[in-house]
């Protein structure tokens, strides 16, 4: 059961192509999740078909339509990016983020960062955003820490506890510049999150200042 | 098939040319080419099932000029409107098979993946998307064949509704579906708050989404 969804915004944002591709996978990574949101993101859309339909048009030139006839039978480039992931990550890993994830999860270049997280980074195309996934240790607290961006978590399974409120698979949390907050992760199993960075953090504490992943964005 | 019979027939021109014309000297005449959805439909099943190259022709003759309007609205020039026509009728013929009439009309699908094709040459960036049929967890969210008509007449509906909204909400939507604008972009552009450019775009949604069919909140 779904409990944090992302916000309006962020859905309109999504389906209208506004947003950058780390926020933008986060969001298709809950939607997968979420058929609610999943519909709000189809009904969206559907204004943009509306207005499209509604849209001054513009006189096309001679050539174009013989152009584009002439390509339509063009080899297609294979894709390579085609994952193959073991079942337990296609089991974890939905349909957008597995591209970003490419092969299983066992298999990843997982980072430790102290003792409480491994990592490792998905490749994006924009430059001042990080997408991550994070693998979160029972129990463990995060350290204490303030945004200059934004940060969006997508949980993916095992849960944590974020003050009052309780994320578990396919909750979505957006936290922003005013937002200082210390999720802790729930004793019964380990987190995996997807996490989306667009700044780097502000550590609070002094053991956040040593376990700091995020100052090489 | 003859595909040159198929550019040449001098109704692509008469209609398309024409139209156009029209367009230019009266900017509020409506465009050359107007279909119905359920028309639009049977030409993208046309290219699915029997690789149909009159029926892409006549699909781009209503399309192609919406789609150079929504480059030119983007703000870029007439060749480079052109290349996302190009690049956009193309999808549209390779990805004809993944189209549900079921899930949206026509212009919806169309309006995602003119979106993709904007980010992807604008941006360089991918957009993930929550792909319905490759999604892991949605097989039990298959909408039953009795939807169709909804699809259908929530799109009609929607065009109709589309032309109530107060223009100060018409020129937002548009600014945020055609432009590429962020809430902050457009704020700034209409010397308005971030707060009002929010909730008039929450405002029109809200209003639009009373023509989508129940539990699409
Ligand atoms: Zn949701």
């Amino acid at each position: 059961m779904i409990r944090h969804h992302p916000p309006f915004e962020m859905i309109v944002d999504y389906a209208t192509g506004v947003s950058g591709e780390g926020v933008a996978l986060a969001v298709a990574t809950h939607a997968a999740l979420c058929p609610m949101c999943r519909a709000q993101i189809a009904d969206v859309e559907a204004v943009g078909g509306a207005l499209l339909e509604e849209i001054e048009p513009a006189p096309i030139s001679d050539g174009l339509l013989a152009s584009i006839m002439d390509r339509l039978d063009d080899e297609l480039p294979a894709d390579a990016r085609k994952p193959r992931p073991d079942r337990e990550t296609a089991r974890l890993i939905p349909s957008p983020l597995l591209r970003y994830v490419e092969s299983s999860l066992a298999d990843q270049p997982w980072r430790s960062v102290g003792r409480m997280f491994h990592e490792v980074r998905l490749p994006l195309s924009g430059k001042n955003v990080k997408a991550s996934l994070m693998k979160l240790r029972p129990g463990s607290l995060m350290p204490r820490h303030t945004h200059r961006g934004h940060e969006v978590t997508v949980v993916l399974a095992g849960g944590y506890r974020d003050g009052d409120q309780q994320y578990a698979r396919g909750d979505f949390s957006a936290k922003d510049s005013a937002d200082m907050h210390q999720p802790i992760v729930d004793d019964d199993g380990e987190c995996l999150c997807l996490v989306i960075l667009d700044a780097p953090l502000r550590l609070t504490g002094a053991v956040g200042r040593l376990v700091n992943p995020f100052l090489r964005i | 098939m003859n595909v040159l019979a198929a550019i040449a027939e001098p109704s692509y021109f008469h209609a398309s040319w024409h139209g156009n014309m029209l367009a230019i000297a009266k900017p509020k005449a409506p465009p050359g080419s107007s279909l119905t959805n359920d028309q639009l439909c049977r030409l993208v099943e046309a290219i699915a099932v029997d690789g149909d190259r009159e029926a892409f022709a006549s699909l781009f003759r209503h399309f192609a000029p919406r789609l150079k309007g929504f480059g030119l609205r983007r703000g870029v020039d007439a060749t480079t409107a052109e290349e996302l026509v190009q690049e956009t009728m193309l999808t549209v013929w390779r990805k004809a098979a993944t189209f549900d009439r079921s899930r949206a009309t026509v212009s919806t699908w169309i309006f995602t993946i003119v979106r993709n094709k904007r980010i992807d040459m604008f941006r360089r960036e991918g957009h993930p998307e929550a792909d319905l049929d490759e999604a892991t967890e949605v097989a039990a969210d298959q909408p039953a064949a009795d939807e169709t008509l909804v699809a259908v007449e929530a799109g009609t509906a929607l065009g109709i509704a589309l032309k109530t909204l107060p223009k100060e909400q018409l020129e937002i939507l548009q600014k945020a579906y055609f432009e590429d604008k962020s809430h902050r972009a457009i704020a700034d552009e209409l010397r308005l708050p971030l707060g009002t450019v929010k909730s008039r775009i929450r405002l029109a949604l809200a209003r639009l989404r009373v023509a989508l069919p129940e539990g699409h909140a």
